[in-house]
């Protein structure tokens, strides 16, 4: 084969929309992504050395904390990454066996594990290093935007959402159709401003990131409450200005 | 389909997804424990294994999200850390060699060193618990048991914080209060607070941001919560008191304050004695009826009890008797408004510019009085008076442990308790609210019990151990003043000790000071680590043996734990614990509630998996000692166990006070009642049916004044949360500690020692007050420069995580962060490694620049390093090379003063003052070792918990140990 056939796609592109500007870093849905995907669809999530030297797991999400800026603009940002299921998956196209495939009906990429023969040419692939590889079991693992959960009719209809966003805190993290204009995760990105990670590259991906907002410095309010210790009354005089006030129980 | 695609689903055929799967055979609800928080929890069980464990959306704490702890409660389960058996010490105290017993053998040895304790003099045992949830039960235990020393964690935790709330308005931050989240407009943080209250406030952050309001982060270091503020204010440690009273200051002389407020509701315009060395200068003026007294609009006094009495803020009044009184408004307003409090003052102690006060001061003014809140709810006062509305001033505050570890702490919390009066904001819409059962009368009780004479061999104590000192005489003194605790709480050591000072109970002992222990008993504290103070020296004190007879200095040492902790190696006695789900527990009222500015709440946790190994839960072990040692409250009459099934039987059927148990929902013989009722024997079920925890809601028109609310006080009374519908009056000033100092300036008949009368006149001020740390205060601050704190990580819980699989590769190793200018200065490259010395001692760390962080201070996660050996970790472990203790560098004594070394607490509470740390950094030469120092000797690991496995596999009920199958 010359030419490499083109992923399936479809109007559907189920994914994340994350909001930097509220994650505390708390890693409550690294942790929830773990557990759910640990006995889920692509589990076990194989820890190597996990009470030693070094200790290593698969995770499909994790958090990366850095400072941004100088001086009175600095910041410190939290940044939750997982696979982005992109619009075009170069982890797709790479994969010699086609065990790596973006779903038409719902845009999830997600990896075939009885054909992976973990080559890991698809975490080379990927600029994002949104790719794990179980080394225990020799396959490559990755976010499957719990699957295994958002059309689960053994959950709850409200349940049926990925882990990561069930559990957050702080709501920085929302899940539904992003090729669909007047979804609700649509809307909040056009209103927040959201923007894909690195689009230079071309991958287009689904995952969305909503940027932090400048801090509210209250512009209404006049720099003091008032009086200013230049101000020529002295602290008996201000004691006066009570004199006649009363109190009422 | 084309040919091509034909040809790649041939040869790579389409993965079938089964998107239905079975989630679970059985939902169990709980509490989590893998913090303090205490949410509810959904735990999903698939195949005999624990499939996942879900935020429970009907409970009030954390309203369906969990934490990154949380959701790794399974790891927890299977920790290879977990104890396996009773084990008795073979070999030396601090090596780790154990034999295992069986339960009999550890249970009847117990019962033998106990009862011979309770024979001659019971406050020779010294019980001390940690970060349990059981203090109604190990309090009460210890009560009947006989001893005074009896505390819990609090007073190395948040003493500060629950002393400064409880004696000024009868409530304090987290269990006791919170801001009204869906009202505030201006919110401000103080220090470290992301493990208390940890998901209500990041749910209550993800909402004030949502909707614009201001969240301005007051603390030296830029991460967590400090991370998504509106502004963050790196202040130099240790003097948020001074910066909040500079905020008082301005609002004072701009007259941005709710006069209104202030007399309805607190003490301002009660009179203060003014008679210079008179026995009660500075007590409240009162009638005959013991009613403090104001000055009335023609001179005139008058009760300050009255409803609807005026009283003038400022002016002189004549008493009886001619002496002068003044009211405490004018007290307060001469102290702030004085120049040593304006923002230029104190801008470069706090590393704050002046500027930047005013408009916070202003920005506060604003939206406390330009965007007030009017709910149109009717409610009615405690004296009867219907108002129409609710008015709310929207700023509220939160602080804990950034405030609290100071040695100045108390005072700081009254500050901001102060700022938040003036502003009228306590129990406001929009302000700062109480959670149900508070508030509780301020300043609170119960007074302390051990008085010599309430102390005595066989005897039960009359009351609990702790309590609230309301003057000299409730102090637990000797007949020659020497403290009776020891730990010296009640002393004039630490005269409002309220939660004991569990930090120098080791040293006290080693010391026999004030007189020698024979057993120590603890429950899940690592007082042999990061619990500790002086962590080396407390480990050679727990393992020192007086040369004359070579016996251990502290004779017998029991331990409680669920884990291979570093403290478990120092016990002769280890009575082994069970996990938070293989157990029962009751989160009650009688101890720290989880209830709401919307209502009281209390919860349970239930067995959700059986243990597979020979532990008990603590508390049944507690019960059953109790009864073995005949203890009153723990056998019938008869002399028979009182509570043969165990906690379980004694969270249903104890009962404190006729009607009053640990459990407050589904009381009376058919669950009908609320708060008071008689035991219902199917309590726990109801709980069960309910998700395992019971709220009260209160209706629209008691959840705001709560303090002065007719209908709410008269809940509060009928749930038996207070005793009398009495308004509780915010205190702005303080009698109780003027009373300590007027003791201090020779008045009364209990007297402190002469070394300690200028300390008390000088801290024990009724009005805030700041001072420097005394550490910053007595080194040299030229040679070490710098302030040195510990930052909770939002992932990991003091030790416990390090044994969690999934937490420890997040962070199992820490760094001292350095503030990049500071850092470049000292010639340290982006990582590098330095000596990090204290006038106690020095560690050799590894270091990393970062811009987020007060230029004065240096920084690290607290509790990561671990002692080789320990938590049944790999000897290779991060925890062990790269982690680290501050705690090595902090000494528990201060550096003597006239011959007596002060513990290095705050003078009022005695709560341990880890933040007032002061180091200096120097670079290691390149011929020093990269690794963390000190390093211990390997502590031997008991032969059953086994190698852990190293690969971990976990599937739901497939291969729970995680080895290969």
């Amino acid at each position: 084969m010359t030419s490499l056939p083109e992923p399936r796609r479809g109007p559907k592109k189920l994914g994340l929309v994350i909001d930097l500007d509220i994650c505390v870093g708390c890693h409550a849905c690294a942790t929830a992504c773990k557990e759910w995907n640990a006995s889920g669809h692509m589990g076990p999530l194989s820890d190597f050395n996990p009470y030693g030297g070094e200790a290593w797991g698969v995770w499909f999400n994790r958090i990366h904390s850095f400072e941004e800026g100088e001086g009175e603009g600095a910041r410190t940002i939290h940044f939750p990454k997982s696979c982005l299921h992109c619009e075009e998956p170069a982890c797709v196209t790479v994969c010699p066996t086609g065990a790596s495939y973006k779903r038409a009906e719902d845009g999830i990429v997600l990896v075939n594990e009885a054909i992976c023969i973990g080559c890991k040419l698809c975490s080379w692939a990927c600029p994002y290093g949104a790719r794990e590889f179980d080394a225990d079991e020799g396959v490559m693992k990755k976010c499957t935007l719990c699957i295994d959960r958002i059309y689960n009719e053994n959950l709850a209809p409200e349940d049926r959402q990925p882990a990561c966003v069930m559990v957050c805190p702080v709501n920085a993290r929302h899940f539904g159709d992003l090729g669909d204009p007047r979804s609700s995760v649509s809307e909040i990105v056009a209103r927040r401003g959201g923007g894909d990670l690195m689009p230079e590259l071309g991958y287009k991906p689904v995952n969305k990131y909503l940027p932090p907002r400048l801090g509210r410095m209250s512009p209404s309010v006049a720099d003091t409450v008032g009086a200013t210790d230049a101000d020529p009354m002295l602290p008996g005089e201000r004691l006066l200005r009570w004199v006649d006030r009363l109190l009422s129980r | 389909m084309t040919v091509v695609e034909k040809l790649r689903d041939y040869f790579a055929p389409r993965e079938i997804v089964d998107t239905s799967t079975k989630v679970s055979d059985e939902v169990k609800c709980t509490t989590c424990y893998m913090c303090a928080c205490r949410c509810g929890i959904k735990v999903h069980l698939k195949d005999g294994g624990i499939r996942y464990i879900e935020g429970n959306r009907a409970h009030p704490v954390n309203r369906g999200v969990i934490c990154g702890k949380g959701a790794s409660g399974i790891m927890q389960q299977h920790s290879p850390a977990k104890l396996k058996k009773p084990l008795k010490r073979v070999g030396e105290r601090g090596s780790g060699q154990f034999r295992e017993i069986e339960w009999d053998e550890a249970i009847t040895t117990a019962v033998e060193w106990l009862s011979a304790i309770r024979a001659t003099d019971p406050k020779k045992l010294a019980f001390f618990t940690g970060r349990d949830q059981s203090q109604a039960l190990t309090g009460y235990w210890a009560a009947q048991f006989g001893t005074p020393n009896f505390a819990a964690h609090g007073g190395f935790c948040s003493v500060n914080m629950a002393a400064a709330g409880m004696y000024t308005l009868g409530g304090s931050f987290w269990e006791f209060g919170e801001p009204d989240w869906e009202r505030t407009r201006f919110f401000m943080m103080f220090g470290v607070a992301e493990d208390h209250d940890s998901n209500p406030i990041k749910i209550a952050l993800s909402g004030l941001r949502g909707r614009g309001a201001k969240f301005v982060s007051v603390n030296p270091v830029r991460t967590g919560y400090s991370a998504i503020a509106d502004e963050w204010i790196g202040i130099r440690p240790g003097t948020d008191g001074l910066f909040v009273l500079a905020l008082i200051h301005e609002l004072l002389k701009a007259d941005r304050i709710d006069i209104e407020y202030l007399g309805r509701y607190t003490n301002a315009g009660w009179l203060v004695i003014q008679a210079p060395g008179a026995s009660d200068d500075g007590l409240f003026a009162r009638n005959e009826a013991s009613e403090p007294l104001v000055l009335g609009p023609s001179g005139m006094l008058a009760s300050g009890m009255v409803p609807g009495a005026a009283a003038r803020l400022v002016g002189e009044a004549a008493l009886a008797d001619g002496r002068r009184a003044v009211p405490v408004f004018q007290l307060v307003a001469e102290r702030y408004l004085d120049a040593r409090y304006a923002p230029e003052a104190v801008a470069q102690t706090c590393g704050i510019p002046a500027k930047t006060i005013r408009r916070l001061a202003a920005e506060m003014a604003h939206a406390a009085f330009e965007e007030a809140i009017e709910l149109a709810v009717p409610w009615t006062d405690w004296a009867g008076r219907r108002h129409e509305s609710m008015r709310g001033r929207p700023v509220s505050l939160h602080a804990m442990r950034g405030i609290s570890a100071h040695s100045n702490g108390f005072q700081t919390c009254r500050a901001l308790h102060l700022l938040q009066i003036l502003l009228g904001t306590i129990d406001v819409p929009g302000g700062w609210r109480y959670k149900s059962p508070h508030p509780k009368p301020a300043p609170p009780g119960p007074k302390p019990t051990g008085k010599p004479d309430q102390v005595a061999p066989g005897r039960s104590l009359p009351g609990i151990p702790l309590g609230y000192p309301l003057s000299p005489e409730d102090l637990l003194l000797e007949g020659d003043g020497r403290p009776l605790r020891i730990d010296k709480a009640f002393s004039w050591d630490a005269p409002i000790a309220a939660h004991g000072l569990m930090q120098m109970v080791i040293t006290n002992a080693w010391k026999c000071d004030p007189y020698p222990i024979d057993t120590l008993f603890m429950y899940m504290t690592n007082m042999a680590w990061n619990s500790a103070m002086n962590t080396a020296g407390t480990m050679r004190m727990l393992s020192d043996k007086n040369p004359a007879t070579g016996e251990y200095c502290i004779p017998r040492i029991i331990y409680s734990d669920a884990y291979y902790s570093e403290m478990v190696g120092y016990a002769d006695l280890v009575l082994p614990d069970t996990t938070y789900l293989e157990r029962w527990d009751c989160i009650s009222l009688l101890d720290r509630p989880i209830g709401s500015p919307e209502g009281p709440a209390d919860a349970i946790r239930q067995p959700i998996v059986a243990p597979d190994r020979d532990v008990r839960p603590f508390q049944d072990v507690l019960i059953e000692l109790g009864a073995r040692l005949g203890l009153p409250g723990f056998i019938t009459p008869e002399g028979a166990p009182r509570y043969p099934g165990g906690y379980p039987d004694y969270i249903v059927n104890h009962e404190r006070r006729p009607g009053i148990g640990p459990l407050a929902g589904w009381r009376g013989p058919e669950g009908e009642s609320s708060g008071r009722g008689a035991p219902n024997p199917r309590q726990l079920e109801r709980y069960i049916a309910n998700g395992c925890f019971w709220r009260h809601e209160l209706p629209e028109d008691q959840l705001y004044f709560k303090h002065a609310n007719k209908g709410y006080l008269e809940t509060a009374v009928r749930m038996g949360f207070i005793d009398a519908p009495d308004p509780i009056v915010l205190q702005l000033y303080l009698e109780p500690l003027h009373r300590f100092r007027l003791a201090a300036q020779g008045h009364g008949s209990v007297q402190p020692p002469e070394s300690h009368r200028e300390r008390i006149v000088t801290y024990f001020d009724p009005l805030p007050c700041w001072h420097m740390p005394f550490e910053e205060a007595r080194i040299d601050r030229g040679t070490f420069p710098l302030h040195a704190v510990t930052q909770r990580p939002m992932q990991m819980y003091h030790s416990w995580h390090s044994q969690n699989a999934w937490l420890r590769q997040i962070l199992g190793r820490n760094r001292l962060f350095v503030n990049r200018t500071i850092g470049r200065a000292l010639g340290l490259d982006e990582e590098d490694w330095v000596w990090l010395s204290s006038h106690h001692g020095r560690i050799r760390v590894p270091t990393k620049l970062m811009d987020g962080v007060n230029p004065d201070t240096v920084w690290t996660w607290n509790g990561i390093g671990k002692r080789v050996g320990a938590w049944n970790l790999d000897p290779d472990s991060p925890e062990f090379r790269e982690g680290f203790l501050l705690n090595h560098v902090i000494s528990e004594l201060l550096p003597p003063d006239g011959g007596y070394s002060h513990a290095n607490a705050d003078p009022i509470t005695g709560q341990a003052a880890w933040y007032d740390l002061r180091v200096r950094i120097d670079r290691v030469t390149p011929d020093e070792k990269r690794t963390t120092f000190p390093s211990f000797e390997m502590l031997d690991r008991p032969a059953s918990l086994g190698r852990p496995a190293a690969i971990l596999r976990y599937f739901a009920g497939r291969n729970p140990s995680g080895r290969s199958p």
